[in-house]
């Protein structure tokens, strides 16, 4: 399950920037990396709410500055340009990340109780953090959600993703949603890093593995569709953990990365997608 | 002579005088690295075929890489001299088994270099296919990130695996015999002959590339790349040239794993890491895509520095700055043909560069 949700963020952040864009954003790992790193750098000096609202404004600013840097002036870019710059971007804030904090692990206490405190829910006992990532996690994709269909700038940001002419005719500034995704995407990525960082620990190059899960996540449940994202991303979670009593610990990862492959062979547009939709779709 | 066999010969001469250099002002030290920065050179140039000509990008290429390194690494060093089975009894009497002595003089039974590069080269040639297949028929992002699957997915089994020695990696790997007394290994002794032997291979490499580029399928490939469906309608069989440039490009990596594996005595994990395939992708992009000779040249300049260390602790970091600035600002590559046309329109600021003056 913990796993499960933070894959499900990671993907759905990866929607955000694709369904803006198109662009598949491969250093969206980097931003859950910098959420909990900074979020355990900051959590020495102030309290830890503070602590993990700055970081994830930090991630925000960062997620503004590559898109404003990186994206924003390029015009019309191939997808093979765009895969290599993201690639590129994602080992720059590895790189940067390796020479601020090195090679140590790190991760914030437990918000409630400890590694070894559990809750008893009819029966079953689970870590308090457990419950605190599966609710923040929740929280902040019903927050996205509510966003996205309530709100003004939810709407216009949609527009921009169906038809970017179309939105411009009506007025919005589609440079400004573009960022704007970017920023979101930051922002939910981090706030998955620091909920989840007690229980996962995080390190310079934590991003990268989580980077390829999240895209499993994504193309799982059909890219572009979030809520889709939160069900492929327990169904990876379970599917890993079982992976463990068949076979070592060391191939856990190989085994995200097989289902990753079975599911582009046989069907590109994800499970609960539609391949009609994915025909229309740019890769 | 036409003009590939001209710069064919040049680039000869060109490495003839870097190893006269050496010798006479008593840097041959370099040579080693020269020689590494060669078999790198051969994933680079197969790379290129592969991203530049067949229009395919793989992320995965450190993976085949590692394949043919540890599959010879492992098959040279295994000791078969307690398995008395008759298949090792039967390879024992063909000769295909060479008995040997290990650092601390005990005896070794282990497989030929030969036997065992030939069969880290099938090996590759049947993943390549078998993934080929499949993966080819993918596009873009999604290609990108198959790719770099296969790619992790090796990773971890090298790592993961015990008799590939985890994270360790396998040392103590033997020098590869070659006719005329020659043998591939990172002796000291044989520095310059080694020297030769990889660049010769990459001129071999580069010869039968060159070839293929202005043969009928390099042709195909071109069309292939310009506009897939078109070419399809043609009547080439697309998916087939894009498969078997594929397993190609696969087994330039693999040889050149399993040279480099000889030459330095062993391999380890990293090899196949994703920063290493990042590598390749870069410096082919670098290079000018669909420009061997582009892609080669920085590739030359690119791994030798890394490899004596220029870079410091910078090095990947380098290899990703490269990447974003090239693909911001010069998506073709630096080495380009028009190069000079190209500047002439920056500095007389006609960013259309038809009517330059």
């Amino acid at each position: 399950m913990t796993y499960g949700t933070i894959y499900a963020i990671v993907a759905i952040g990866f929607n955000i920037i694709y369904n803006a864009t198109g662009i598949i954003n491969f250093a969206q790992g980097e931003f859950v990396m910098l959420g909990g790193m900074t979020a355990v750098t900051l959590n020495q000096f102030v309290p830890m709410p503070l602590a993990i609202l700055l970081a994830v404004v930090l991630t925000m600013i960062v997620g503004a500055v590559i898109e404003i840097v990186f994206i924003r002036w390029l015009y019309k870019p191939s997808v093979l340009r765009m895969v290599i710059i993201t690639i590129g971007i994602s080992i720059l804030i590895r790189e940067i990340a390796l020479h601020i904090w090195g090679e140590s692990v790190r991760a914030l206490p437990y918000f409630t109780g400890s590694s070894v405190s559990s809750i008893n829910l009819g029966g079953v006992f689970i870590s308090s953090q457990v419950l605190w990532v599966v609710g923040i996690g929740g929280l902040a994709v019903a927050a996205l959600t509510a966003f996205f269909s309530l709100t003004m700038l939810g709407r216009q940001m949609r527009a921009c993703a169906a038809n970017r002419d179309a939105a411009r005719l009506c007025g919005i500034d589609a440079k400004n949603m573009v960022t704007l995704s970017f920023v979101l995407s930051a922002a939910i990525g981090a706030i998955g890093g620091a909920v989840v960082c007690p229980i996962t620990y995080v390190q310079y190059d934590s991003g990268t593995p989580l980077a390829i899960k999240g895209f499993t996540v994504a193309i799982l449940g059909g890219l572009g569709n979030s809520t889709a994202a939160v069900g492929a991303g327990m169904i990876l979670g379970i599917l890993e953990s079982f992976s463990i009593w068949v076979l070592p610990t060391a191939y856990k990862e190989a085994i995200s990365i097989a289902i990753l492959l079975a599911i582009l062979f046989v069907r590109p547009s994800g499970i609960f997608g539609s391949a009609e939709a994915a025909r229309l779709k740019e890769f | 002579m036409g003009r590939r066999n001209f710069a064919i010969a040049e680039f000869a001469a060109l490495i003839v005088a870097i190893q006269l250099g050496t010798s006479l002002t008593g840097t041959g030290y370099y040579l080693t690295q020269l020689t590494m920065t060669a078999y790198y050179s051969l994933v680079i140039v197969g790379l290129c075929m592969l991203i530049g000509y067949a229009g395919q990008i793989s992320l995965g290429h450190a993976g085949f890489f590692a394949i043919g390194g540890y599959m010879t690494a492992f098959l040279t060093t295994c000791d078969l001299k307690s398995d008395h089975g008759a298949f090792v009894s039967l390879l024992e009497r063909s000769g295909a088994l060479v008995s040997r002595h290990d650092v601390y003089g005990g005896s070794l039974l282990t497989v030929h270099p030969w036997l065992a590069c030939a069969a880290a080269i099938l090996l590759t040639v049947v993943v390549a296919y078998l993934v080929g297949g499949p993966i080819l028929k993918l596009k873009g992002h999604y290609l990108a990130m198959a790719t770099l699957g296969i790619g992790i997915i090796v990773y971890r089994i090298v790592l993961g695996t015990e008799f590939l020695g985890a994270a360790d990696g396998i040392s103590e790997v033997p020098g590869f015999p070659l006719p005329g007394g020659l043998v591939i290994t990172g002796d000291a002794s044989s520095r310059i002959s080694n020297y030769y032997l990889a660049w010769g291979l990459l001129i071999l490499g580069m010869v039968l590339l060159l070839n293929l580029i202005r043969s009928r399928v390099g042709r195909a490939l071109v069309a292939v790349h310009g506009a897939e469906d078109a070419a399809e309608a043609m009547g080439i069989p697309t998916a087939r040239y894009k498969l078997h440039t594929f397993a190609l490009s696969a087994v330039f990596a693999a040889l050149a794993g399993v040279l480099l594996t000889h030459y330095n005595g062993g391999i380890g994990p990293s090899e196949a890491g994703v920063m290493k395939s990042v590598r390749y992708v870069a410096i082919v992009a670098i290079g000018g895509m669909a420009n061997l000779w582009g892609a080669l040249a920085m590739s030359l300049v690119l791994n030798f520095l890394s490899l004596r260390g220029y870079f410091g602790t910078y090095d990947d970091a380098v290899f990703g700055v490269i990447l974003i600035l090239i693909m911001l600002f010069a998506p073709d590559g630096l080495l380009r043909r028009h190069l000079l046309a190209d500047l002439k329109r920056i500095v007389s600021r006609n960013p259309d560069g038809e009517e330059a003056p």
